[in-house]
């Protein structure tokens, strides 16, 4: 205790020391992984690192030459762009209509919110036994108004169910934010523009679209990360990356070399690339928020 | 009080068991039934002696399992034994000093060791180039043919004269669609039952270097014309809706026992769980072939896993793995094991003994699995062993689900396999031919 005291009158570290646990942390799960990955994607080596080799950029060229590598950022760029604004657009138009709901409200949004904490692997699951063509729910219902539902072998299919699966799994994130954006705006701006004779479509529009444009953009950059990193399970769960490669993103591969086919290397160099893509998204970010934020 | 006479006995009993015991690790991947079946062998073993203690834990599904104790060993702590499956019996053979040779160790235990007293094609698949056996094959199964007998006879067909060939299967599906069925055939682990096992029923390579058994430098060879020509024969079933697609893996084999699938390729393993699950009769078969290619049908090749040990252990231990792998490998403990698994037994002598007691009368279709193994090998049929076979597995998934969705030709699918999957043995050759 004795030693508290003294460092909270007098020394000069103390801000180091409180920021000490944070850095910890961030250095621990965040920069070490980082920098081990940088230093993997170089090498090569069996599964049990009794052998290491420095290969310089193999890893990378390797990737560069396979055909399905690349095909999967085309995957990755679908799925992340669907994910994004079909996420993004229902939980504004859930958010919209949850914000004018008089009665029950705590109801509603408990509801909506309580996707956020199933596990993303739960929620493939979940899907997928609604969905699978033998015993499936909905695939039996389909069948019943005529569509001949199977992920297994039609790629659009395979798509659909992991977009649906993503997005479900995200709207509670972007709900949140849209309510909390929603009541942040004055009344009082609506109201005068509901005397001026504006309608409730127009309102939204000119009024709070735009007012709520720095959340949008900054669920839009969250979502797509979330896309790109978060879905691995939902993938695994789902589809595995199939029919074909078809559901297999960016970083599903990622998971599957490392974890299930034991190449740390041709792995590493992957995360590498996935790390550039995050970066540059996060300076996309950081550029357009600030601009928006001074308005 | 009473705190501390718990305490006492309970350290009475540590100081006995640390003063007189051994402990060896187990790290496994059987789930239910087969997980306590592991736990059964191991209390069994450390009951009939006292200075070795077998100590099994569940690590979860085969690949987590192989990741925890990677992580184990490159932190010093690695179990004793682990148990690998099949496909990844290439990766543990190149691992170096990660390993220690089962042959070795048994020899230097000075336990009596015979590899000849095991069935070949499941010996085979673990034994090195030089005769040295590398790992101990534990529980192996193989690709057998499931048919609903009630479906069969719903459909005008005999219902104890299964299907022998593809040409006999087609006709059948073909009965079992007229009569209503929406799915008369599915196929489980497509690529180990129509790839690799329907290679070595015909007796043709799967891939050179007799199917990687000669050498890293191997290269696939499923686009040879009869491979494309069972991969068209299916794709045009598909067509015609008497071959459905249910997913990779395992996971068609609850569309057989609801009922929906007729008939199911899939391992032997499945045999218990049909048997509780299933609400119909249904019976066994060979693996379907095709009657005119010459030396067909030769023998199927194993699934599975084996137990491999770790290597940088004391001494005292390995007599211990050793003689607990003795104590497995007795006729009588195989013939039980086998019994109740549905997987195969691994001696000879074991499968004499099942047959005596009448268990095979009593079940039947229990003995195809054995009979399609118990045949003196080829090099085309010994087994598959080749690198990175989990990525190439994964390749076939994708390329065959190419071809059932109309995508691309039977050829093309099968040529994409070869060069695909080249790419991967290459990659893995230049990794592991420096040591």
């Amino acid at each position: 205790m004795a030693v508290e005291k003294r460092v909270v009158f007098k020394s000069k570290w103390l801000p180091w020391v409180l920021v000490a646990p944070q850095v910890f942390i961030i250095g621990a799960f965040f920069f070490w992984p980082a920098a081990q990955a940088l230093l993997q994607s170089v090498q090569q080596s069996d599964a049990f690192g009794t052998s290491i080799e420095w290969v310089g950029l193999e890893n990378f060229r390797n990737l560069w030459n396979d055909e399905t590598y690349l095909a999967s950022f085309y995957t990755t760029a679908i799925f992340s762009v669907s994910v994004a604004v079909i996420g993004i657009s229902l939980s504004l138009l859930l958010a919209v209509y949850a914000d004018r709901v008089a009665k029950g409200a705590l109801f509603y949004k408990t509801l909506l919110i309580w996707p956020y904490a199933v596990a993303p692997a739960v929620a493939g699951v979940l899907w997928l036994f609604m969905f699978a063509p033998s015993v499936g729910v909905v695939a039996y219902g389909l069948r019943a108004i005529g569509i001949d539902w199977n992920h297994l072998l039609n790629s659009t299919h395979a798509m659909t169910l992991v977009v649906m699966a993503a997005v479900w799994k995200q709207i509670s994130y972007n709900f949140l934010f849209f309510l909390a954006g929603l009541q942040s705006i004055p009344r009082s701006l609506i109201e005068a523009a509901a005397i001026d004779g504006a309608g409730p479509w127009r309102r939204f529009w000119t009024i709070v679209f735009p007012l709520l444009s720095p959340t949008t953009f900054f669920l839009l950059v969250i979502n797509v990360v979330y896309a790109f990193f978060d879905t691995f399970a939902i993938i695994d769960s789902a589809t595995q990356g199939g029919p074909g490669k078809d559901t297999a993103i960016l970083v599903y591969k990622v998971y599957y070399d490392g974890f299930k086919a034991m190449d740390l290397g041709g792995s590493a160099a992957q995360s590498v690339v996935l790390m550039v893509i995050v970066i540059a998204l996060t300076v996309v970010q950081f550029r357009f928020v600030e601009k928006k934020v001074t308005y | 009080m009473r705190h501390k006479i718990a305490a006492a006995v309970l350290a009475g009993l540590f100081s006995m068991g640390a003063s007189a015991q051994v402990e060896i690790q187990w790290w496994h991947s059987m789930t239910s039934v087969n997980g306590e079946w592991v736990n059964d062998l191991a209390r069994e073993f450390n009951a009939s002696q006292s200075k070795y203690k077998i100590v099994p834990t569940f690590k979860g599904s085969y690949d987590e399992s192989m990741t925890a104790a990677i992580a184990a060993y490159r932190a010093g702590n690695a179990p004793h034994i682990l148990q690998v499956f099949e496909v990844g019996t290439a990766m543990m053979m190149a691992s170096g000093k990660a390993i220690k040779p089962v042959g070795e160790v048994m020899k230097e235990a000075g336990q009596k060791f015979d590899p000849a007293v095991y069935i070949p094609a499941v010996a085979g698949y673990y034994t090195a180039p030089n005769g040295q056996m590398l790992s101990f094959p534990f529980n192996s199964s193989t690709t057998v043919f499931y048919y609903n007998k009630d479906a069969f006879k719903a459909a005008g067909l005999d219902p104890e004269q299964p299907p022998k060939t593809w040409i006999e299967v087609t006709q059948a599906a073909a009965k079992l669609k007229a009569s209503g069925h929406t799915c008369p055939l599915t196929i489980a682990w497509q690529s180990w039952t129509q790839l690799e096992s329907f290679s070595a029923w015909h007796n043709v390579e799967f891939a050179t270097k007799n199917n990687g058994f000669g050498g890293l430098d191997a290269r696939l060879k499923i686009n040879s014309p009869l491979h494309v020509r069972h991969i068209e024969n299916l794709s045009n079933m598909a067509k015609q809706g008497l071959f459905v697609y249910k997913g990779r893996m395992s996971t068609p084999e609850p569309s057989f026992i609801s009922g929906e699938c007729a008939m199911i390729t899939t391992s032997s393993g499945f045999y218990g769980n049909a048997k509780k699950n299933a609400k119909f009769n249904f019976g066994l078969s060979t693996l379907p072939y095709y009657p005119d290619v010459e030396g067909a049908p030769q023998n199927t090749v194993i699934g599975g896993a084996s137990l491999w040990v770790m290597g940088g252990k004391k001494a005292d231990e390995y007599k211990g793995v050793a003689e607990f792998f003795s104590f497995v490998s007795k006729p009588d403990v195989q013939s039980a094991s086998h019994k109740r698994t549905g997987y195969l037994p691994i001696t000879l002598e074991a499968f004499a003994l099942t047959e005596k007691s009448g268990y095979y009368k009593e079940n039947p279709g229990t003995d195809v699995a054995p009979n399609q193994m118990i045949r003196k090998t080829t090099d085309k049929s010994r087994g598959i062993r080749l690198g990175n076979y989990v990525q190439i597995r994964t390749i076939e998934d994708e390329e065959l689900e190419q071809v059932w969705a109309g995508k691309k030709t039977p050829k093309e699918g099968l040529d994409a396999i070869v060069k695909r999957g080249n790419e991967m043995l290459e990659r893995f050759e230049k990794a592991n031919s420096k040591k």
